[in-house]
């Protein structure tokens, strides 16, 4: 498969923090990539290390089969940008910015750009002064996305947007992938990259901690169980592999590794199952549980004590 | 909860926030005040030389209009008098200062989040306030010291720092309620500065209709400018007009608190227009948006210009006059730094001020990169097929050709109105802009100054206008404290011939030029390697 953008162990400093620390990050082409992490985790410095607006103090970038910070000018017109934090000029109405952006990157499509006017439900008339951080954003959006481009690069695009325009978005994102673009979305909305993303890269201090499918994700970390016992299984918390472990009233929950599955099953039908319930981790459990290791020792022994 | 809780902590921040502005234009008018009383003691030491400059002075209409009427010939009216155009700078940084910590910060969305704290929906207006009204009696203060420190009468010594606060206190609250009416604060400055002139301009007139006895001098006391010079220090001081501006200070600030009170934040009472919903088919590259983002600047700048040549330009014949009037003078003029004749003497030192002015400008238009960038403006253009080179050149082309264009527009004005007072217009005239152009390389220089540190020390940006101060003080005062040469050679326009009268030398001209590309090619070269936005 072909790769839109690759990174190899890329580290960008500031004085003396570190933004990214050794950053490996592959997009394939024509696919939805979600990039996962908290506010300042290194996504912003990522996508600009990507735009060729700040240099890599380390490791190599590659972006459309050239190099960003040399060959800015001539990728930048077969991509669209849009910043997390979107400023305009106040003196500009929307609809001016929007012709700008587009035209400064070689060209728009007035139908689509109407369509999506028409879709977010945007006032191109009003002067930039006077819109609210979400009608900003969905001037980027509209300005990027009416453009004729190979790659998105979206940083945070749904973050001031109400419920009904994240939908918008969603709905035009996927016909984005139809049509063959690849697409970067930087998010730390769960649902939003659960519902969109074919892959799934989160950073932590500027590292991928994890990085595939989101099947393949599960996988890695096994499944939560839920079950309803007939006499104490004494024996589970002693499992390794086992999680976050609640036991109460005879009902049970825990997270299991894939490895270890057997084992705890085991332990639960000798001691009598009544029911039971087996889900795959949702994104949010993924995630959480790479932020909560890195704070401490880790909820997980705590509540397997 | 009331309307002012939270004013002492909002105090506290803009302090905080303009902990080095504050402190440098309070000094350095007071500064320069000081220094004026010196030199006039330094050019004029006995009675007599002073009675001779002041009765050809006084009738002056030229002057007049420039410094406002002259009551005496003692060293304090003088000096007074010739700072007579200070009180129209101060008004000048007060309405800034007021708009710059009210519709600015609202208009940048930083008002709301100290809104949603125990902040209430006065408090923010009645802090700056209270700054700009308590900076404005310490610069009284240390005036007042200076001018007395130097023998001068106490009283007339306060009565000259307080002319200054006056102007500052009433466009204090001239800048508060200009801030209430629009959601701009481009817009709301405007407005300000507009009113400034319009009122200075009143003053200009009554006071030249008044040399001649005419019947609008009565216009000077619409004119809070007029007030200050209405307090008359030295010269039988009028201490009630202190009334009018503290009047007017207390009624602008009621009436701001009104507005405020009936509008919602972020809102201003004039409406915003709608702009058009598709871009005009010239909107098309950096440079056309950089012509949408500097055309107001440059457009007000050369406007600026052209009418400060006029005033200028028509007060040159009245040098001419006054020397032809008393000869005794002559020598005295000869001693202020001029080659040969008087006039090209005034006409040299007029366009040194001109391109201090134009450096400005220059400075301006380049910090407006800085000010794309920090904003994050910068950052979706640059995502876009625009190279960096070329979008650092569509900004430097308005502080290269801009700066240049507006000081032809002031050497023009001076020129035409000077020279109409000649038999040979055409000949005065391209004297003149011979004059102006000369000026051109070293206001490049600083404009290369800037451009240095946007590309390579990004965070010391403003520092620029610590260069171009430190121009306006060798300039200014450096003759006068008798500075090393050396230190004088710091100011590139230290090196700018002396045209009109002297011959035009194109070594420090090509020098200048020279030192302006290596410092802007540098700065370029900067901006290319470095990250934007800078860390």
């Amino acid at each position: 498969m072909d790769e839109t953008i690759r990174t190899e162990a890329l580290v960008k400093t500031f004085g003396r923090t570190r933004a990214l620390d050794g950053l490996d990050l592959v997009v394939h082409t024509g696919e939805v990539h979600g990039f996962l992490g908290p506010n300042g985790a290194g996504k912003t410095t990522t996508l600009r290390v990507l735009l060729g607006l700040l240099k890599a103090d380390g490791g190599t970038a590659r972006l459309l089969g050239g190099a960003p910070w040399s060959q800015a000018t001539e990728l930048h017109r077969r991509l669209a940008y849009v910043p997390g934090d979107v400023t305009l000029w106040p003196n500009l109405s929307g609809g001016e910015v929007i012709d700008l952006l587009g035209r400064l990157r070689g060209g728009l499509d007035a139908k689509r750009r109407a369509e999506l006017l028409e879709r977010f439900d945007l006032d191109p008339r009003k002067k930039g002064r006077s819109y609210s951080k979400g009608n900003r954003q969905k001037v980027a959006l509209v300005a990027a996305l009416a453009s004729d481009v190979e790659l998105l690069l979206l940083d945070e695009p749904t973050s001031g947007l109400d419920p009904l325009m994240e939908d918008v978005f969603r709905q035009v994102i996927r016909e984005e992938r139809q049509q063959g673009r690849t697409v970067l979305l930087s998010s730390h909305i769960l649902a939003e990259v659960e519902a969109l993303c074919d892959r799934v890269t989160i950073i932590r201090d500027g590292r991928a901690v994890e990085t595939g499918t989101l099947t393949e994700l599960r996988h890695l970390t096994g499944v939560s169980i839920q079950a309803e016992l007939t006499q104490p299984a004494a024996g589970l918390a002693q499992v390794p592999g086992v999680h976050d472990l609640q036991a109460q009233n005879g009902q049970v929950r825990f997270h299991v590794d894939p490895g270890a599955l057997d084992a705890a099953l085991r332990e639960l039908t000798s001691a009598g199952v009544r029911s039971l319930v087996s889900q795959p981790p949702t994104l949010e459990e993924l995630f959480l549980r790479h932020y909560d290791r890195a704070r401490g020792d880790g909820r997980d022994q705590e509540v397997a004590r | 909860m009331t309307a002012l809780t939270g004013t002492g902590k909002l105090v506290r921040l803009i302090l905080r926030r303009d902990r080095v502005l504050l402190p440098i234009w309070i000094l350095t008018f007071a500064g320069l005040m000081a220094s004026i009383v010196a030199s006039f003691d330094g050019l004029f030491p006995t009675a007599a030389e002073r009675q001779s400059y002041a009765d050809a002075s006084a009738a002056d209409a030229g002057f007049t209009s420039l410094y406002g009427p002259l009551h005496g010939s003692s060293l304090g009216e003088l000096s007074v008098w010739r700072a007579g155009f200070y009180p129209v700078l101060i008004a000048l940084i007060a309405l800034l200062t007021v708009i710059r910590h009210t519709r600015t910060e609202e208009e940048l969305g930083r008002r709301e989040l100290l809104g949603a704290t125990v902040v209430g929906r006065h408090a923010g207006l009645a802090a700056v306030l209270a700054v700009t009204l308590a900076a404005n009696l310490v610069l009284a203060a240390l005036v007042a010291a200076a001018m007395a420190g130097q023998n001068l009468p106490v009283a007339g010594s306060v009565a000259a720092g307080l002319q200054l606060a006056a102007a500052g206190w009433a466009f204090a609250a001239v800048g508060a309620v200009a801030a209430q009416l629009t959601s701009g604060a481009g817009a709301a400055r405007g407005i300000a500065v507009g009113v400034l002139g319009g009122t200075w301009l009143l003053r200009v007139i009554g006071d030249v209709s008044g040399l001649s006895g005419g019947g609008l001098s009565w216009l000077s006391w619409l004119s809070p400018i007029g007030w200050a010079h209405q307090l008359r220090p030295y010269a039988g001081e009028q201490w009630w007009v202190l009334l009018l501006p503290v009047a007017l200070t207390a009624l602008g600030a009621a009436v701001a608190v009104a507005l405020e009170a009936r509008r919602d934040v972020g809102a201003g009472l004039l409406p915003d227009r709608p702009g058009p919903a598709t871009a005009a088919p010239g909107l098309r590259s950096p440079l056309a948006l950089a012509w949408r983002l500097h055309r107001g600047l440059l457009a007000g700048w050369m406007a600026g210009f052209a009418v400060i040549g006029v005033v200028l330009g028509g007060a040159a014949s009245s040098v001419g006059d006054m020397v032809a009037d008393n000869p005794n003078l002559e020598e005295i003029f000869t001693r202020m730094g001029g080659r040969s004749g008087i006039i090209d003497a005034y006409l040299v030192s007029v366009m040194g001020i001109l391109a201090l002015m134009a450096a400005g400008y220059a400075i301006q238009a380049t910090l407006r990169l800085r000010a794309e960038e920090t904003s994050g403006r910068a950052e979706p253009v640059l995502a876009t097929a625009v190279g960096r080179l070329q979008w650092a050149a569509s900004h430097l082309v308005f502080s290269v050709l801009g700066s240049a264009l507006a000081l032809l527009a002031a050497g023009f004005t001076v020129g035409l109105t000077y020279g109409a007072t000649t038999p040979d217009l055409g000949h005065q005239l391209s004297r003149v802009l011979q004059g102006a152009l000369v000026q051109v390389p070293a206001v490049w220089v600083l404009a290369a100054v800037a451009v240095a540190l946007v590309g390579l020390a990004p965070r010391f940006a403003a520092v620029a206008w610590g260069a171009l101060g430190l121009c306006v003080v060798l300039g200014l005062v450096g003759a006068a404290l008798q500075l090393d040469q050396w230190v004088m050679d710091l100011s590139p326009f230290t090196h700018v011939p002396k045209v009109p009268g002297a011959a035009v030398a194109a070594t420090p001209l090509v020098l200048l030029l020279a030192v302006a590309v290596a410092l802007g090619g540098a700065g370029l070269a900067g901006l290319r390697r470095r990250g934007i936005p800078a860390a």
